[in-house]
Parts: C-alpha cells; structure tokens; sequence
C-alpha cells in the first residue's frame, strides 16, 4: 500500500533531479543579476527587471513554446549547442531542468535582491577600508549577509522546478523516464480511465515533499540567524 | 600631510586646504554640518572629491590634475567610524584579523597581541558583535582598523554613541594609542572635552570651509573661535606638569603662571597634562584676596577685553600663560577694569573636571 510503485519513484527521482539542477544553474546567474538590479544604475535597467520578470507574468505554456523554438534542435541556440557541444537539450531531462529554472529565475532574483538591499552598504565600505578588494568584500561579507535571501530563493525555485508543468511539457513534452516528471504523471493519470486513485498518491506524496523541503529550509534559515545573532 | 580638497554635495560645498602634522592627534574640529564626515569620507576614498590634492605620508592619494584616484582598499587608511560598522556574522577575533592579509608583510609596525592587550580585547576574541556593548565594540573597531596597518587613522566621533563613563574608557585607550603605537590620527568631533583631552593639533571647520588650524592649544585659547566652539565652552588650554599631591587629596600642577590645584590625580609627579580653563570658571578681583575658600589665585594683567553677547564681557588675562576670564560687563564696569589693569585671576579647583584634563605627551613621528 505504501510502497511506492516503479512509475512513482521514477517521477519523483526525476523531479528531484530537475529540481536539484534548475536550483543550481540559476543560482549564481540571479545572484548575479540581483546584484546588477540592486547596486548598478545603467542604461535599460528597467528594460532587464522586465525581462527577468517575464516567465512569472507570462504563460507557462508561452515561456515553453519559446524555449522550444529557441532551443530546439533547429532554435538558433539548440542548433548551435547541438553543432559545437553535442548537447541536445529539447525532449530531455536537461530540458526539463531549464524550463523549470527560467520559470523560477524571478522568485529566485527577487528573493536574493531583498536580500542584497538589506546588506548595510557601510559595511562593505568598511572592509574596503581595511584593504579588502570589492570581489573579496563582496564574498566575506555581502554574499554571508545575503545568506537568508539566498536560502529563500533557492528553496523557492526548487519548490518551482518540482511542480513546474507547463513550460516544461510544451518544451519536452511528456516521456515516460526522461521528461515524465511529477506533475506530468499526475497529469497523464487523470487523463486515463482508472487513474484516479494512482493521480491521489501522487497528490499525497507531493505534498510530503513540499513539506519536508519547507521544514528543511526554515531549520537552515534559523541556523543562519542564530549565527548572526551570536 | 597635504589636504586640498572641494567637493560639491547638493546644497553644501565644501572647500578644505591645510597642512597636518605627520604625528599624534589631529582634531577636526566642527558642527554637525560643517563638513567633518564628508573630508574624512574623501580622506578614506569612499567619496570621490570635485577637484583637489591629498597626499599622505608623502604618496599621493587624490589628484585631479594628474588623475590620480587610489582605491580605498590601497590607500592603507584606517577609518573607526561613529557607528562601528563591525561585520555581524564574524567573531571578534575574526572582524580583528579581517584586513590583515592585505597589510603588506615588509611595512608592519603594529603586534596585533600588543593592540588586542591595550584595547582589552582578549577576553571579547571568540564573541559575535551582537553581544558586545556600544564601548566594547568602538574598541574592536579601533582595533580591527590598527591590525590592517594603517598608516594614517580615521576616526569619526567614534565616541558619539557612548555615555559619559564608556566615552571617558574609550579616550584612555586612545591616548594610549597616540603616546604607544605612535600613529598619527585624524579625531573628527564637535566635542571641546574630547579634543582638550587628546588633540595636539586641530583644524576648525564650519560651513565647508577651515576657519582656522594651528596647535590646539593655541586654537582653543582664541576667543574669537568662541562662535565655532560654542559660546560656553570658551576657554584657555593650558599645558602643566604635575608637581605633587597633597592630604587633602589635591594635585597641584605647575604652569609659567603659578601652580593649579585640581581634585586628585592618579600620576606621577612630573608627568605632563593638559588643562582647560573655562572662562566661566574664572573670577576676577582687583585686590589679593583674602579670607576665600578659592585656592587658585594667579597674579597679572588685562590683556585684551572684548564684548560677548549683550551683558558678558571675554577678558584676556596675562598671568603667565594666557586665561580667559568671562564676567559680566556690570562687573567690568564696577570694578573699573581696563586693559594694562593688575588683577588676580581666580580659578575654582573642582572646575577643572576629569574630562578637562588630558595626558599631553605625543610621540613625533616627523
């Protein structure tokens, strides 16, 4: 009853996996980005806060169709990733994984972007003073006091890139054990006669899983204060 | 030490140009608004100056001629700023030791236990900021700045935020700082008692610009500065050597006019202190008194009488040494006061507080 069916591991395994990856790619691109939003005035500021909040105002099914034809294997980026790299990102997992960090990119930006703003600018002027060069300050002080910010995004993106749906199935469609992750299964489920009871586990095991991974990162969040507050 | 700077911020502009010595303390000296923050800000290299020269310890800092800007990171100039600024998520130990590695190895003069033991810092070392008191962590910012090398030394009233006990603690260390690790510091303040106590050299600003620079005890016995130094402040500084204590639990220091005596003092005879008169403080008899319980009577002459505010009257007296002596003008009046006149200056002891006294021996570092 509670053992977990070859077809469930295999979503979820997937999803993690997708999960895992997007998180990770993104990361230090927002953070990047955060760091140009918040700290750099220059000419089209506005012009890449739009960009960057795009995937959240769009379609999910809108950001999926323009990634297929960015990235598919005749997009002007697939082919050339394809030609030089031998990567083929479309209709795979991998692709899987950029739908879902492109959909998360404005959670995550925002998060760590508050986070940036809140860093005490004295502070880094204070480091400079002591003889730090800006890369160094922005390491051993700025990146550690952004910390809690860091934290949220990430959790937020993750959370994203285990749900994300739409994007993801217009731009790698649903295979079974290479893009089948879990929302799409539960998907396929309702769509068969029969599916109800297999598209109810998913529904519990997903929530178990945003669950733990809520728990995980409000413990971690606390540790970081806790540092902070000696 | 050059500083000829301009800097436009809004409504303020600020147009500095003075020489410093390369020793001891200097003061900067002025009102909240007079543009303290903003030149040390420049000093420092977190505020980019309009135009202008700064050269420190003979390297060239800021020159807009020759388009020389050094980074702060390279400019090797500590800054204790008012609020601390130390970094939260570091121990002490590690907020000490931050610039450290940047020091170069071959130009370090300071022994980072012989600061952490001066400041009193060991017993603070694996503490986070957050638990520290407003005076304990002014003394781990004093001593992060030391451990990166310096080779000059902001300091932004770094006693503002601190009450009268911590802020008295704090000057103790400093003046040890000034006569042990002998490097030269910039004191920024708009407090007479503090820049009394540890200044050897002072510069005046007020509204963006130098009203004057010289010796502070020379600057801080010109009454004409009263308007900048605050009208009740006025007063003379006046350099003693300690000359014995007595029964009573009274001090006695030996100046060119005679000898003062204030309330007790913990040092050694011989032992050089500065003190300030008030001229509030001193009273003024045409004949020896007698019968009075005032133990500080100095014998001399008016030396300049001018008027201050409606009934007041600054006398510049000649004892000596020069003192100041506020009266009313009714008294001047009655008692027929007139410069050239003799008269005896009378100085009550227990208005020479603790904080109107300081240590004056600077190292020269010239």
């Amino acid at each position: 009853m509670f053992a977990l069916t070859p077809l469930e591991s295999e979503a979820i395994l997937l999803s993690l996996r997708v999960a895992f990856w997007s998180m990770l790619i993104s990361l230090p691109v927002a953070i990047a980005v955060a760091w140009l939003l918040a700290r750099k005035s220059f000419y089209g500021h506005a012009l890449v806060n739009g960009l960057v909040h795009l995937p959240l105002v769009m379609p999910p099914v809108v950001v999926g169709y323009l990634l297929l034809l960015l990235l598919g294997r005749n997009g002007a980026l697939g082919a050339w990733l394809f030609d030089w790299f031998g990567i083929t990102v479309a209709f795979t997992w991998r692709g899987a994984a950029v739908a879902s960090a492109v959909m998360a990119f404005p959670l995550m930006v925002r998060a760590i972007r508050l986070s940036l703003e809140n860093v005490d600018i004295r502070l880094e002027s204070a480091a400079r003073t002591l003889g730090a060069p800006p890369l160094w300050v922005f390491a051993t002080v700025s990146l550690p006091l952004m910390l809690p910010g860091i934290l949220t995004g990430a959790m937020l993106a993750f959370a994203r890139g285990f749900g994300e749906f739409g994007a993801t199935i217009t731009f790698v469609s649903n295979i079974p054990g290479e893009t089948r992750t879990l929302p799409i299964a539960l998907y396929s489920l309702t769509q068969v006669p029969g599916g109800e009871s297999g598209a109810l586990r998913l529904l519990i095991l997903s929530v178990i899983i945003a669950m733990l991974a809520l728990f995980a990162s409000e413990i971690m969040a606390r540790r970081v204060r806790a540092r902070m507050e000696g | 030490m050059e500083v000829n700077l301009q800097k436009r911020l809004g409504d303020f502009s600020l147009d500095v140009a003075f020489d410093m010595p390369s020793g001891g303390i200097t003061a900067l000296f002025g009102r909240s608004g007079s543009g303290k923050t903003t030149l040390v800000n420049m000093m420092a290299g977190l505020l980019r100056p309009d135009s202008g020269v700064l050269s420190i310890a003979g390297q060239i800092l800021f020159d807009s001629a020759q388009g020389v800007n050094v980074k702060p990171e390279h400019r090797r100039v500590g800054y204790v700023f008012q609020e601390g600024r130390l970094f939260p998520h570091l121990s002490v130990k590690a907020n000490l030791y931050y610039g450290r590695r940047f020091a170069p190895k071959g130009e370090r003069y300071v022994e980072p236990g012989q600061i952490i033991e001066l400041l009193g810092l060991n017993a603070l070392l694996t503490r986070r900021p957050a638990t520290l008191s407003g005076g304990e962590k002014q003394r781990v910012a004093i001593g992060r700045a030391l451990l990166s090398e310096p080779r000059l030394l902001l300091m932004d009233e770094p006693l503002a935020a601190l009450d009268a006990g911590r802020k008295s603690e704090i000057m103790r260390h400093i003046e040890r700082l000034r006569d042990e690790v002998g490097v030269p510091i910039v004191y920024v303040s708009h407090s007479l008692d503090e820049v009394a106590r540890l200044a050897n050299h002072m510069v005046v600003l007020a509204d963006g610009g130098v009203i004057a620079t010289g010796s502070a005890v020379e600057i801080m016995s010109r009454p004409d500065l009263s308007p900048h130094t605050g009208r009740h402040e006025a007063g003379a500084l006046i350099e003693t050597r300690v000359e014995g204590h007595d029964s009573f639990g009274l001090t006695a220091l030996a100046f060119p006019g005679g000898v003062l005596r204030v309330s007790g003092l913990d040092l050694a005879a011989g032992t050089a202190v500065r003190a300030r008169i008030r001229a509030r403080d001193v009273a003024i008899a045409t004949a020896p008194p007698k019968d009075l319980s005032i133990l500080n009577v100095f014998h001399g002459r008016i030396a300049e009488m001018i008027p201050s505010g409606t009934a007041a009257m600054d006398l510049q007296l000649d004892v000596g040494v020069k003192l100041w002596a506020r009266i009313t003008a009714r008294s001047a009046h009655e008692l027929g006061l007139a410069p050239g006149k003799e008269i005896y200056a009378l100085v009550k002891s227990v208005a020479i507080d603790r904080h109107s006294l300081g240590l004056a021996e600077p190292p020269n570092r010239d």
